[in-house]
């Protein structure tokens, strides 16, 4: 066991922890934050998609014990206050999720899209959007709250 | 899904690691940014007893220039080689391609290191760096050695390192002026490649002075193509003259066939590439 | 209290945002995975990786040894308890049904039968231990194709049964005025008309829902609680009681959150079985859920058909007659509906086409490869996909536009309601309005003439053209016709409406959610209904002890049938309310309107307010003879036939004749539904719809090798596209309302992906007709486009 100090959500968390444990495992199982999901096992799906040091990374592909030290935002970390961040106002706005599966995912990456790119093309978006998978809305909606979030300036 | 139990350590200097991987022997993986790594342990691929976490050596990390020479630390993440204004000065054709490997969630964790020394065939670190004559700065208990890209990619994910050796750095000398392309060819975005090319060009006077050009997934390693750079000597950057210097670009190559492709449509797609990529690149 | 002057807005046809999406967007969600119970053990599974062999010795002592692992059951430890998974749909009287044990016994028949389970104090530890399990296996000849399955010699996998072939249906039919049946018409067809026939071939696809399979039991209570990210709570609940000798009311299903189905998820598993067994063996809550590669290897595939199609017409292009021959590949073992699903596609080769005689001729074959069963369609993408390939191949071989061909055949307007050769009576329909919009919003002209040019000029990039007009049969079912075809349940669904003391309401639905919005439609159909504010409603599902009665979500049945019973109970309580509501205002139930959620005296302005009659039938204190206490409805509505959305797809695609690549230049479909509850509901519907319909025509396979392992094991390999693969589609409407439920509405879950795939196929063949092309095998790889040109220009 290893014993590792994260800040999730703006919270600092100290758990010991085994080096195999996945820091998606960490969050979901070990802090209960079920809000982040897994949806593959060959960091394909993107339905983990967190932010560590800011950045958008897949949380199946990031051990526990490489996040000690480190920050990680969850979909669960991005409303303060109660209230929205506009990209997610932006996803219920456009009706860009439907099972809602992928979405804390897909949420994620698109608010990191921006931070890259704060005017995108629709194309630009879509390719942005490369290691997110969904299987209901045929990502057309997602497209469309993703420009509808940077043209509110998210 | 669950990778198998495994020590672990995480040392913050490079002799440290290098220490630490000669104890294991060859029970031992080295943690990069785990890409490639991570989805190997969840499918119990492979189920090593040790990982050496290289993600806290801060001196692997960083792009400089030294001379005339890019250096690109192991530990450099795609995202940063990518969005890094000295390579694409210096090495056009690997800023590309870095911004094409699997996603912008991988490209934030994986990193240029660990791709070369997992070797994938299909992975598109180790053409540009062939193309381009780079070298592997790689260190081990003897201290550092540093072995030419031509030398380094031997077959399927093996390479020249060593079981108690980690690669430091790789070190691309300068090719600022030249023009570069990576022609990725995929059925899906984030998909491995089926067949990739790199192309450097350097023109003069309106015709192509000197052409580099390395092909990814055409055989075990990356492999350059030879016939096609020597018959771009002097040729005009037309369709046409590069079309028929292209048409080699299968030679000496032994393609896989698998679900994306057999080895007939890797040849075709080879040439196809060639011819496309030597264009962008005659005309970047 | 005054009656309210104000009536609030229509909420059917409003483009409501969706009350689903706080909890989705947020994270707050109950995916079946995120539950856990007091003492909780985890289950994984031994899986076999070999698709056929009979098993020996079945070593557990290791597995029994290692660290946290509290059981390792056997299929000889459950032999006697686990039964068989059940078939219920006989789609003839002699289908042969293997039994199917949830743990194998003796013999292996697929790559990924479970053969031993392991109980855990944690996943990890249970995922440690399988490792630990050693089983021998004897290996046996592999087949893994209809053909080779049905050939003489072949090797049987279930020799009791004599057989590889479960079932061979024949359904013939013809109208009144045919001169005979196909072969007649086809006779005819020989000397004076056209013989055409074409073979094509619907590859094995795999639903891959995003959430994984999950499921929890929880034996320690009063009943065994059966938590599950299923489609169908209630179907899976009578069926675990039925199967597994538990008594029904002794057991409850939930779904909770489900994250996605796509039919995938249309199911009675061996894994809830086996969870169920094991909880209930160790009298502790028991959890599994799959990893991805298990879900891909093992959860139902889809489609997996030959096809032969056989047209007979007249010179000018009118269909007279049409022959269908489908090899369909059950997988190893009959599923839940196992043949049923190819057989929903018997009514649906016919389309939207006046044919005199008609042949649907089907064997369901076993292999050793996964189940297969429904998945988006179920049987009428297939369909939909047969003879659409076939209109568009004709149309080529006539030399004649295929939009022509397609008007000259299809049922006219005027024609509706009309009853097809399959016996189906289509109540209303507009195909002429949906095509001239379809062409119009694609510029079907400009495109063809940009075609013709890319084609004189040779160019390396060809562009293509492809059609779809489709209809689909959804409303899943009238439950006579249901009995009539040896379905073993019916295809009614169940509304409760309550309205509260307070004047809220519950409105409790059978249907099952996982994705399509059924709170939010729900919410707008009984806020009109009732009169209530929109936000004022809770709608609950799911929990077979909230929503005691329902048969579930699938078929694009919800809207259809669970609407209507939502609106039939509404109109229940608006009944009973009025009844109560006159008698407060001393008035007779004739003389009292209701509008506005109010009740009032006709030409006076005394009215009550639906949450004052509410109040009152709650507090019972006053109320006429006869009446019962509390308000509420329930209804139980049995469509009387099926519905019939409609539509017109058009493709346009550009292939990269030097890689075979193809991309999607452009995709407008124009669908009509009937009337819209929701609009941006229904256009999400279609957006991924279309996309999994073109995901099958471009990217989607399920690969075995020849040893019969999955190759395409992963989302590595099984190319689900991204966003970045797809193009961004034109969606429009035309509105025809059905005719047959009082809302107007037919239903779109399936619409999309039944027009879609025919539609890109059709448009890459278009392109690639000059190059000697006239088919391309699914899915139209760069590798299978390119090789197709290659062989072409052999010819």
């Amino acid at each position: 066991m290893t014993s590792i100090t994260v800040n999730v959500d703006g919270a600092s968390y100290t758990d010991e922890v085994e080096p195999r444990m996945l820091l998606v495992q960490y969050l979901r199982e070990q802090l209960g934050k079920t809000g982040t999901v897994v949806g593959c096992d060959t960091t394909n799906c993107g339905a983990c998609t967190v932010h560590l040091d800011g950045r958008s990374v897949k949380s199946c592909s990031v051990l526990a014990v490489q996040a000690d030290g480190h920050e990680v935002t969850t979909i669960e970390g991005l409303a303060t206050n109660g209230e929205l961040h506009p990209m997610q106002e932006a996803f219920h706005e456009s009706h860009a999720l439907q099972c809602g599966y992928c979405t804390p995912g897909m949420i994620m990456q698109a608010i990191d899209l921006l931070m890259d790119n704060p005017d995108p093309s629709e194309q630009e978006v879509r390719e942005g959007l490369e290691g997110n998978l969904c299987r209901c809305t045929g990502y057309q909606n997602i497209v469309k709250a993703v420009r509808a979030a940077a043209k509110a300036g998210a | 899904m669950i990778p198998a139990r495994f020590d672990y350590h995480a040392p913050t200097t490079l002799d440290e690691a290098v220490r630490l991987l000669a104890e294991a022997g060859d029970e031992a993986k080295v943690l990069a940014g785990g890409q490639s790594l991570l989805p190997v342990l969840r499918l119990r691929l492979a189920a090593p007893e040790v990982v050496v976490d290289l993600g806290r050596v801060d001196e692997l990390r960083g792009v400089r220039e030294d001379g005339d020479t890019l250096v690109i630390g192991a530990m450099t993440s795609h995202a940063e080689v990518a969005a890094s204004d000295a390579v694409r000065r210096h090495a056009r054709v690997l800023s590309e391609a870095a911004a094409t490997v699997a996603d912008p969630q991988v490209r934030h964790r994986g990193t240029i290191g660990g791709a070369i020394a997992h070797a994938d065939p299909a992975g598109d670190m180790p053409a540009p760096v062939l193309a381009l004559g780079g070298e592997l700065v790689v260190g081990g208990p003897g201290g550092r050695r540093t072995v030419p890209a031509d030398d380094f990619f031997e077959d399927l994910f093996t390479t020249a390192l060593g079981d108690d050796e980690i690669l430091v750095e790789v070190r691309i000398p300068s090719h600022q002026g030249w023009g570069g392309h990576y022609a990725k060819f995929t059925r899906v975005a984030q998909q491995w490649s089926i067949v990739a090319v790199a192309a450097a060009v350097r023109t003069e006077g309106g015709s192509i002075a000197e052409a580099k050009v390395a092909l990814t997934n055409m055989g075990s390693t990356a492999v350059r193509a030879t016939a096609v750079e020597q018959a771009l000597v002097g040729a005009e950057p037309s369709d046409e003259a590069v079309r028929a210097a292209a048409a080699q670009a299968a030679e000496g190559t032994s393609p896989p066939s698998d679900i994306n492709g057999d080895a007939d449509f890797r040849r075709n797609l080879a040439t196809v590439l060639t011819r496309r990529a030597v264009l962008a690149a005659a005309g970047s | 209290m005054t009656a309210t002057t104000d009536a609030p807005a229509m909420e059917v046809g409003r483009d409501r945002r969706r009350k689903e999406d706080r909890r989705l967007i947020t994270g707050r969600t109950r995916w079946t995975d995120n539950l856990s119970a007091p003492g909780m053990l985890h289950i994984a599974m031994v899986r076999s990786p070999v698709a056929h062999a009979t098993i020996g010795a079945v070593n557990v002592k290791a597995a029994q040894e290692a660290s946290g692992v509290v059981a390792v059951v056997t299929g000889a430890d459950l032999a006697d308890e686990q039964g068989t998974l059940p078939n219920v749909w006989s789609i003839t009287p002699d289908q042969k049904v293997p039994p199917h044990p949830s743990v194998a016994v003796d013999t292996v028949r697929f790559a990924g039968e479970v053969v031993a389970v392991v109980v855990a104090r944690s996943a990890a530890e249970a995922r440690d231990a399988i490792e630990l399990v050693d089983v021998d296996y004897d290996d046996l000849p592999v087949v893994l194709d209809t053909r080779d399955a049905l050939a003489d010699g072949a090797t049987i996998l279930h020799p009791d049964l004599g057989t590889n072939e479960s079932a061979h249906l024949v359904l013939d039919f013809q109208t009144e005025g045919a001169a005979g049946n196909v072969d007649a018409v086809i006779e005819t067809a020989s000397k004076d008309g056209i013989v055409f026939e074409r073979e094509y071939e619907q590859q094995r696809l795999i639903p891959a829902f995003m959430e994984p399979r999950s499921m929890l039991c929880d034996p320690t209570g009063e009943q065994i609680v059966l938590w599950s990210a299923t489609q169908i709570p209630h179907v899976l609940r009578v069926l675990l009681a039925l199967s597994l000798g538990v008594s029904e009311s002794k057991l409850r299903v939930v779904a909770p959150d489900v994250g996605g189905g796509f039919g995938g998820k249309l199911q009675v598993t061996p894994e809830e079985f086996i969870t169920v067994l094991v909880a209930r063996r160790l009298g502790k809550p028991c959890k599994y859920t799959e990893t991805r590669s298990e879900s891909l290897m093992v959860a139902h595939h889809g489609r997996a058909q030959h096809q032969k199609l056989t047209l007979a017409a007249k010179k000018d292009g009118t269909v007279t007659g049409l022959k269908v021959e489908l090899e369909a590949d059950m997988g190893a073992y009959l599923s839940l509906l196992g043949g049923g699903t190819p057989t929903l596609g018997a009514f649906m080769f016919n389309a939207i086409y006046k044919f005199d005689a008609y042949r649907f001729d089907l064997r369901t074959v076993f292999t050793n490869k996964a189940w297969t069963d429904a998945y988006r369609g179920a049987g009428r993408p297939e369909a939909t996909f047969g003879i659409e390939r076939l209109m568009d191949d004709f149309a080529h071989e006539l030399g004649m536009d295929p939009l022509e061909l397609r008007e000259k055949n299809w049922i006219r307007h005027e024609e509706f309601p009309f009853t097809t050769v399959a016996g189906l009576e289509y109540d209303s329909g507009n195909y002429e309005a949906a095509t001239a919009k379809a062409k119009e919003l694609f510029g079907y002209d400009e495109l063809r003439a940009e075609q013709a040019e890319r084609r004189d000029r040779k160019d390396p990039v060809q562009l293509g053209i492809g059609v779809s007009t489709y209809t689909e049969m959804c409303g899943l079912a009238p439950s006579r016709i249901l009995g009539a075809l040896s379905y073993a349940a019916g295809g009614w669904e169940h509304a409760s409406v309550r309205m509260l003391p307070t004047g809220k309401v519950e409105v409790i639905t059978g249907s099952s959610a996982h994705g399509q919005g059924h709170e939010t439609a729900w919410s707008q159909i009984a806020a009109d209904a009732l009169g209530v504010d929109f936000d004022d409603i809770e709608v609950l599902h799911g929990d077979t002890a909230v929503a005691s009665r329902g048969m579930d979500t699938y078929g694009s049945r919800s809207l259809v049938v669970g609407g209507m019973a939502v609106v039939a109970a509404a109109e229940k309580v608006v009944e009973k309310a009025k009844v109560i509501a006159a008698h407060m205002l001393e008035a007779s139930p004739d003389d009292v309107d209701f509008a506005g959620g109010a009740f009032s005296v006709r030409g006076t302005d005394q009215a009550k307010s639906m949450a004052e009659v509410a109040f009152a039938a709650f507090a019972a204190h006053d109320l006429p003879d006869g009446v019962e206490p509390t308000l509420e409805g329930d209804a139980t509505i049995d469509p009387n036939t099926f519905s019939y959305p409609h539509g017109t797809h058009l493709c346009a695609v550009e292939v990269d004749t030097e890689t075979g690549q193809v991309t999607i230049r452009k995709y407008v479909c124009v669908d009509d539904i009937g009337k819209v509850v929701n609009p941006l509901i229904v256009e999400g519907q279609v957006h991924g719809g279309v996309v999994q319909g073109i995901a099958q025509a471009l990217f989607e396979e399920a690969v075995y090798d020849e040893s019969g392992t999955l190759v395409t094991g992963s989302f590595t390999d099984y190319l689900v596209p991204s966003a970045a693969d797809l193009p961004t589609m034109v969606t429009d409407r035309t509105e025809t309302p059905a005719t047959t439920n009082p809302l107007g509405v037919k239903g779109v879950g399936e619409a999309g992906t039944i027009a879609s795939t025919p539609a890109v196929v059709n448009a890459a063949v278009d392109a690639l007709r000059p190059y000697g092309v006239d088919d391309i095998t699914m899915p139209l790889s760069p590798q299978r486009v390119w090789r197709a040109i290659q062989d072409g220009a052999d010819r």
